[in-house]
């Protein structure tokens, strides 16, 4: 049976929980911002909808204040070694929040919420709780605290998919996307559970002791690889775990596809390097000798059928919601290959690949939208002759999706860049890896430019609506910065690339 | 200077991006201007050019300044890369003998391609805003001493050019505009692998940080042994050389990566097959004489046999393929994979008569081939037509076009006192004094033969005798009893106007001039071609020590 703790030792703990709460602030200040909200739609219900969203929008801002104030704080764990507070948990914490704001942005200007909800008053606020799940999966440092964050960000991500109540689609995507997390949380707290069995400890760092120091059976170690990387593996919507992905991202509110295409996919990718980095030992090589198979391979073999499959079924795809989908399966798979190079520039070409993709990814969900507002369709065939009509949505989505492929003059190309760079840093061995994204690339150039192709080369059937369809001043506006921070950032790309660098250092280990 | 020799045409484009659309005049005068503006610096280059300064590699003080002319370097992108050291991406361009003709040759079919678009009457504005970034981005390619810069400047061809044939292109443009695109990517991407397995093999004599500059790579010297790309990687260097052959090749295009040609120029507006045939084509040789070779020379000496047995098959099954057409713009196009053979055939004698041959007939065959293709245009305008069998003695009625193509035509068969001749003769000379291309330059001397087959029978089907039954256009006696011919639904003057005369007479003059007298262009070439047959030669004479 448990022993109570004595008096000191209660002392000592709460000593220490206030210690910890000094570096939570971010996280703090956002759960108030969620209460706040909730509590403004209960005054101000009826009013109009630009009051949350206004709120939602400067309360996010206010978070990039005091995560720039952790900035001085050292790295180190918090809260018994639950949380950690590290230069590339910092770079989450903005990333998520910007990812945050562009949702709430996007979604302002998105007009099929006016048809299809009354009220948008939990939508913010889950937007938020979102935002402090992602954080929190970003800085977690202990197996529980990996799960119950994920958690946080399914169920929130669940009801978002959904928030299109009377939409069957938007409702056929939630459900499907609460099956399969549901069966990928189970799997993934059995991975912790052999894990845990194995080592009899939930901090990543004494895990990793552990193994190192007591050595493990190889098996069971496989066997929980394999369970934990289906939790994260549905995440970041990698092979095999992706069946989820294209359903929901078309059925989901757009702007909701852009935050779980972006922000959950970096979230899973922010808990994938922690993990792979920390927990997993590295210079152990006794359980190659097995099956063959350790987390090295599985992460290649991950990488490859991502690159592989969700280019190539994309190719066929005839709703651009859907084709998104698929490129996103493909960008999960280019994410992969810089972890699995495991260094200080792999790291730093992730981290930069993921700040790129913020910028295009979004950018290509916003442009759909607006499209959409107009034109009421997200299919392929609807996208004739949009490049007369809406010239700036068509030239930015063309932008965007020029990045998406990864040539020059955009951000997407140094990204690219930088991910084949980590590759070939360590010579001949990561050339097949290398190859593989190359040919890949070139066979995503076919359904991006499917887009173009459409807005540009053909005329849209009915010759009548020749007039131009105006998608609003700010929608122009947005548009055009994102269009040029893409090409912009193609070209000085030294201010996002050296952020990447300086937070590609993780709290218990040295990466070189 | 030459930074606005290249970006004169993006500053015009930016211009026209301000204009309102329905201003199509102010439009198209804007782009003329800058073009014109951009000859008038490229000439004043030329004039400043100085012929002794050998380019290719760094000078003697071990910077470009000593050896390449015009340069300008600034730093463009530092970054900390750790246990790297520090990335550095210059701005770095600058020209030798290499580059210096291109430079010429791309400003003035840029300009001539300005005036062909006059016709183009479907949103002028987006027209001339892709034209002039596809120019500058030709332009930047050719100045461009930094691996990541060429890099750029060549991807960002890609967009323009797929836009151009895609949007104002023939019936089955999307085709030709998506193949085309693949086509090139699939050649660059791999480029892209190179660039940085160079990148992280080479250092900068200076600075010794890893560097990008092609000024840098082209020295054996600076490669550190045991990296990727490094002396003692044979086998990838052998890959290497290979993957960028072959993204050059497709540029060439080189059989059997040409099928995206005769698609691409079919369906292309002429203005745009002006500028594809006249100056894209020549990056693919010219990305091999600037980059491929000189920067893996002892691969290319292995390989210079199959480079010529490559260049032989483009001579004779061009011509084959350019004898079998019906279409006048698809016998054009095969006539140009056959005459960029030479180019091919050229390079592989690997020495100074072949290199000098070949970069010559680079400049010629831009020349050459857009007046060919603006003689197609010209005549396709009006009748609305390209088949050789629906034309019929053309010549009495059309004097001065048929004058003109005469030339063309001939010019294009290497008839002696016009610029293909010349250096076509160069490369022979230079593919018999070699000894591993020999046998391959007799099966190719074939090629001219058939050649001077298609040419002339076109030629004759078309201009001479009488008006067939079927043809595309109709007799009509005017009022002075004389025979005139009417097309259908032409407005305009039957034999060349003055915009046609415009764009073809300084390319007539240029063609005649220089096969009387090629000392112009050859003379700027000789002392860079002199020291990369040097750069490219080290490597036998070690191995005979």
């Amino acid at each position: 049976m448990f022993e109570l703790p004595s008096g000191a030792e209660i002392q000592g703990i709460i000593a220490s929980v206030t210690a910890s709460v000094g570096f939570f602030i971010p996280e703090i200040y956002l759960s108030v911002l969620f209460m706040l909200l909730i509590v403004i739609d209960l005054v101000a219900k009826g009013r109009k909808n630009n009051l949350l969203s206004i709120t939602t929008l400067l309360g996010l801002a206010g978070t990039l204040f005091f995560i720039y104030q952790q900035n001085a704080l050292p790295a180190g764990e918090l809260f018994f070694g639950m949380y950690v507070l590290d230069k590339f948990a910092l770079f989450f914490k903005y990333f998520f929040v910007l990812s945050g704001m562009l949702a709430v942005i996007v979604t302002m200007s998105d007009e099929q919420f006016e048809r299809e909800v009354k009220s948008m008053g939990e939508y913010y606020a889950l937007i938020v709780s979102m935002v402090i799940g992602m954080i929190m999966m970003a800085s977690s440092a202990d197996l529980l605290m990996i799960f119950l964050s994920m958690e946080l960000v399914s169920f929130t991500a669940y009801i978002l998919t959904g928030y299109f109540k009377r939409n069957h689609r938007s409702s056929e995507a939630a459900l499907k996307y609460l099956v399969y997390g549901a069966v990928s949380s189970g799997l993934m707290v059995y991975g912790f559970s052999l894990i845990y069995g194995l080592t009899a400890q939930t901090n990543l760092l004494k895990i990793s002791m552990s193994l190192a120091a007591h050595g493990y059976d190889p098996l069971v170690m496989i066997l929980a690889t394999l369970f934990v990387l289906a939790g994260i593996g549905y995440k970041i919507g990698a092979v095999p775990f992706h069946f989820w992905s294209p359903d929901v991202y078309e059925g989901a509110p757009t702007p909701i596809t852009a935050l779980l295409s972006v922000a959950s996919k970096a979230a899973g990718v922010a808990l994938l390097m922690r993990f792979y980095y920390i927990a997993v030992p590295h210079n152990v090589k006794s359980y190659e000798d097995i099956l063959g198979i350790d987390w090295h391979t599985l992460l290649m073999l991950l990488s490859v059928a991502s690159m592989i499959y969700g280019n190539v079924v994309a190719l066929w795809q005839k709703n651009v919601k859907r084709l998104l989908a698929y490129s996103s399966i493909a960008h999960a798979g280019y994410l992969l290959l810089s972890i699995i190079v495991l260094d200080e520039l792999g790291t730093q070409a992730t981290l930069f690949y993921l700040l790129s993709y913020l910028l295009m990814n979004f950018g290509a969900f916003y442009v759909v939208i607006l499209i959409a507002n107009k034109t009421g369709s997200e299919n392929l065939e609807d996208y004739r002759g949009l490049g007369k009509t809406m010239p700036i949505a068509g030239a930015a989505l063309t932008v965007f999706l020029v990045s998406l492929v990864g040539l020059p003059p955009t951000v997407g190309f140094i990204g690219k860049l930088m991910i084949f760079s980590a590759l070939l840093s360590k010579g001949s061995l990561y050339m097949w890896l290398a190859l593989i994204g190359i040919m890949t690339s070139v066979i995503s150039l076919y359904y991006y430019m499917l887009i173009p192709l459409n807005m540009y080369l053909r005329e849209s059937g009915n010759g009548s609506d020749a007039k131009s369809m105006n998608p609003g001043m700010i929608a122009q506006v947005l548009m055009s910065v994102l269009m040029f921070l893409t090409i912009y950032f193609g070209l000085f790309f030294a201010p996002l690339s050296d952020f990447a660098r300086y937070s590609s250092s993780l709290f218990g280990i040295t990466l070189h | 200077m030459l930074s606005l020799i290249v970006f004169l045409p993006i500053i015009a484009g930016l211009v026209i991006l301000a204009v309102p659309s329905s201003q199509k005049q102010i439009i198209r005068i804007v782009s003329l201007l800058a073009a014109l503006a951009q000859g008038v610096l490229a000439v004043l280059m030329w004039r400043g050019y100085n012929p002794a300064l050998p380019g290719i590699t760094a000078g003697a003080n071990g910077s470009a300044l000593g050896s390449f002319q015009f340069v300008e370097k600034l730093p463009w992108i530092s970054l900390n890369l750790g246990s790297f050291g520090s990335l550095n991406i210059e701005y770095f361009i600058g020209v030798d003998g290499l580059s210096v003709t291109m430079v010429i040759l791309t400003a003035l079919i840029s300009a001539i391609g300005v005036l062909s678009s006059w016709t183009i009457q479907k949103q002028v504005k987006g027209y001339f805003i892709l034209y002039n970034l596809l120019a500058s981005a030709m332009m930047g390619c050719f100045v461009a001493l930094d691996f990541f810069l060429f890099y750029v400047f060549w991807e960002i061809m890609l967009l323009p050019m797929y836009f151009l044939i895609g949007i104002w292109g023939g019936p089955n443009r999307e085709y030709a505009a998506i193949k085309f695109f693949l086509y090139t990517l699939f050649g660059s991407v791999f480029m892209l692998l190179v660039m940085i397995g160079l990148y992280f093999s080479v250092l900068d004599p200076v600075t010794h940080n890893h560097t990008f500059s092609l000024v840098a790579m082209a020295s054996q010297e600076n490669y550190i042994k045991d990296a990727i790309l490094g002396p003692d990687n044979v086998m990838w260097r052998y890959i290497a050389f290979i993957v960028l052959f072959i993204g050059f090749a497709i540029k060439v295009p080189m059989f059997p990566f040409h099928t995206w040609l005769p698609d691409a120029h079919v369906e292309a507006p002429t203005p745009i097959s002006v500028i594809l045939a006249g100056v894209l084509l020549k990056l693919g040789t010219y990305g091999m004489l600037r980059i491929n070779f000189p920067l893996f020379p002892e691969v290319f000496h292995a390989s210079m046999y199959v480079i010529g047995i490559f260049g032989a098959i483009n001579i004779i099954y061009g011509a084959f393929c350019a004898l079998a057409q019906k279409d006048l713009k698809k016998m054009v196009a095969y006539s140009s994979i056959s005459h960029m053979g030479y180019v091919l055939l050229g390079l592989a004698a690997g020495n100074s008569e072949g290199m000098t041959g070949a970069l010559y007939q680079m400049f010629n065959h831009g020349t050459i081939t857009a007046m060919l293709f603006l003689l197609v245009g010209v005549i396709y305008d009006r009748a609305h037509t390209r088949q050789i069998e629906k034309f019929g003695g053309l010549a009495s009625y059309m004097p001065v076009y048929a004058g003109i193509v005469t030339v063309a035509w001939f010019a294009s068969l290497g008839l002696p006192g016009l610029s293909g001749f010349i250096s076509e003769a160069f490369v022979f000379v230079g593919a018999f004094s070699s000894v591993t291309t020999r046998y391959i330059a007799m099966v190719s001397v074939l090629g001219i033969v058939f050649g001077a087959a298609y040419l002339l029978w076109s030629l004759q089907r078309m201009f001479l005798g009488k008006r067939r039954a079927d043809a595309a256009y109709d007799l009509e006696i005017g009022e002075d009893g004389h025979e005139h011919i009417h097309f259908h639904d032409w407005k305009g003057k039957i034999d060349l106007d003055g915009r046609e005369l415009a764009m073809l007479v300084p390319l007539v003059i240029i063609t005649i001039f220089l096969g009387i007298y090629p000392m112009p262009v050859i003379g700027m070439l000789t002392s860079s071609i002199n020291k990369l047959v040097q750069v490219l030669t080290p490597v036998v004479l070690t191995s005979m020590n």
